[in-house]
């Protein structure tokens, strides 16, 4: 591999997104364990960067670091021993055969063309812009289904979570 | 690699230099120059605040070190790096120390996207606004993890409050936020600015800015949303275990982040370097933006100085049931009426090249729908105060009808 600036970013945020991945299953302190979830996070969102998708990249920090990661440290800060975790996980076979089997399907996905993959060196030159972006989600012929499913999901999650968290008194 | 190579960079290739090498040299300095002002203004800051305070109660405030005490924050530095550095024992050593490091870059990482003259900004990204915000993100997470690194009671406590103020507070900040970059056809705050070449715009929607005001002024947790620091109850919050230099790193990105906050609504409402001959010179335009971002920084002094700390109950219920239904009001009402408008032929589609007269139906008819929010806003606060007055004035009578009571 050429050794330019694009290739030595991403090396370094492989270095974050693994080694943060690595931190989280490994460490025996349950908020450390989020803050490498973090490291990771942050990782991929500096992937997103070197494929030229810098809203992506912003929507990664803000949605995954910002809010998903400072809800978990809440839940984490909430429960009871964070630190020195005693119990461990032994069933090393199941996880074993697990893993493999999903490092096998990302391999096969990756290489062969099931996901319309293009063949190497025809990366597109024209970069999307975030208005690009933002016209495909509400376009007829673009994600429009996709991005109404979402939102009527994600309205009905936060309607079950009010209505599980409502005093029932009040 | 070639187009990326102007100014200071082909100087050096023209000197001889290596081009990889220039390039790199030309960024190095571009970078140090953009992280240096925030860091060099923060000095000043410090004392411009300590000034004003004081002055605001009737007091002189620091006049002793240099010439009207210009030099006491280099006192103050001084003497906070040659204090002992304390980590407390049981505290997790490597997040205690990294937490006051994120705090600083989190604000200083904000300055990579500000324009400060038409020529001279950090970075121009298409996405400025959202980076912003997701840089804020930082400054949360650095809040938590110092409150849980201390490993102390009262600082899990100050960090736990001060993170529901600015997750809460982040919400109306986004929608205020949205209606500029709506106005703009851009989340680029260098197009952002250039929008603003017809009219400002504070004019075409005044409560935006106020929604902004508001909630940066609790983002960077000052009064009345100062619960970080709320002496009495919290003894100093999520900082109460830092000592020497990493405390002055807390403070220093609070300082900062209050003028940072000042730039960001002189650029999204104020039309940032916009001001009479402007063109003539950068610094003409780097001055508009100074002079507009320090008013509006005076102003946050003054309102954190004149009012007093809210409770944290008050706080979440002003914004969750009157900040953020306001907010998103605002912004259906702000992008319904743009959108008819612009069908009707009424406004321009491309804002960048418009000029004042292009601008004028647009601006008049979203400056009347903010006029009749706010009129019906005022109603609704005049009936609460209404209320809540006749409440306690009926606690009261009851309080003198059973004066034993009173005494317990």
């Amino acid at each position: 591999m050429e050794l330019n600036a694009i290739s030595i970013g991403f090396i370094v945020f492989t270095i974050f997104t693994l080694g943060g991945a690595i931190g989280v299953v490994t460490t025996r302190n349950l908020f450390q364990g989020t803050i490498w979830l973090m490291v990771s996070l942050f990782g991929v969102a500096g992937y997103f960067v070197l494929l030229s998708a810098p809203f992506l990249a912003a929507v990664q920090v803000l949605v995954y670091i910002g809010a998903i990661a400072i809800l978990i440290t809440f839940a984490v800060m909430l429960t009871r021993s964070v630190a020195r975790i005693k119990v461990r996980y032994m069933r090393l076979l199941p996880s074993l055969i697990g893993s493999l089997a999903l490092f096998l399907i990302l391999l096969l996905g990756v290489t062969m063309p099931i996901f319309g993959a293009h063949p190497p060196g025809s990366i597109p030159d024209y970069v999307a812009s975030t208005r690009d972006l933002g016209a495909a989600l509400v376009d007829e012929n673009g994600y429009v289904v996709p991005f109404l499913l979402a939102s009527v999901l994600l309205t009905a999650a936060m309607i079950g979570a009010i209505f599980i968290a409502r005093d029932e008194n009040a | 690699m070639d187009e990326l190579c102007i100014g200071l960079c082909s100087l050096l290739t023209d000197a001889g230099a290596d081009g990889g090498l220039a390039l790199f040299l030309s960024l190095l300095v571009g970078v140090l120059l953009v992280s240096g002002v925030p860091l060099i203004t923060v000095i000043l800051l410090i004392w411009i605040e300590r000034k004003v305070a004081a002055r605001i109660q009737d007091r002189i405030g620091p006049n002793r070190v240099g010439p009207i005490g210009l030099l006491q924050t280099i006192a103050d530095m001084i003497k906070l790096l040659s204090k002992e550095d304390i980590t407390p024992t049981s505290a997790d050593r490597a997040l205690y120390n990294a937490a006051p490091l994120v705090s600083f870059a989190s604000v200083v990482l904000i300055w990579a996207v500000i324009p400060f003259t038409p020529f001279h900004y950090g970075v121009d990204l298409e996405i400025g606004a959202l980076y912003f915000v997701a840089i804020a993100s930082f400054g949360t997470l650095a809040i938590m993890v110092a409150g849980w690194a201390s490993n102390n009671k009262y600082a899990l406590l100050g960090a736990f409050r001060v993170v529901a103020l600015l997750v809460s507070y982040e919400v109306p900040l986004v929608f205020a936020l949205l209606v500029p970059v709506l106005l703009a056809g851009s989340m680029s705050l260098v197009d952002i600015v250039n929008a603003q070449n017809g009219m400002w715009f504070i004019v075409l929607s005044p409560l935006a800015f106020v929604i902004f005001y508001i909630s940066s002024q609790a983002e960077t947790g000052r009064a009345p949303f100062d619960l970080i620091e709320a002496e009495s109850e919290l003894v100093a919050g999520f900082n109460i275990e830092y000592s020497g230099m990493k405390f002055g790193m807390f403070f220093a990105a609070e300082f900062l982040h209050v003028f940072t906050n000042g730039i960001l609504m002189a650029i999204l409402f104020f039309g940032g370097w916009m001001g009479p001959l402007y063109y003539e010179s950068p610094l003409i335009a780097f001055a508009w933006l100074g002079a507009k971002g320090g008013i509006i920084y005076l102003t946050t002094l003054w309102l954190r100085n004149t009012v007093p700390r809210l409770r944290i109950d008050q706080i979440m219920a002003f914004n969750w049931k009157f900040l953020v239904p306001l907010s998103i009001a605002n912004l259906i009402v702000v992008s319904f009426v743009l959108k008819l408008m612009q069908e009707l032929g009424l406004a321009p589609r491309d804002i960048l090249s418009a000029s004042f007269g292009d601008l004028l139906p647009t601006t008049v008819i979203l400056l009347l729908c903010n006029g009749a929010m706010i009129l019906y806003l005022l109603g609704i606060m005049r009936r609460r105060g209404r209320e809540a007055r006749r409440e306690s004035r009926a606690a009261r009578a009851n309080l003198a009808q059973a004066p034993s009571a009173a005494g317990h």
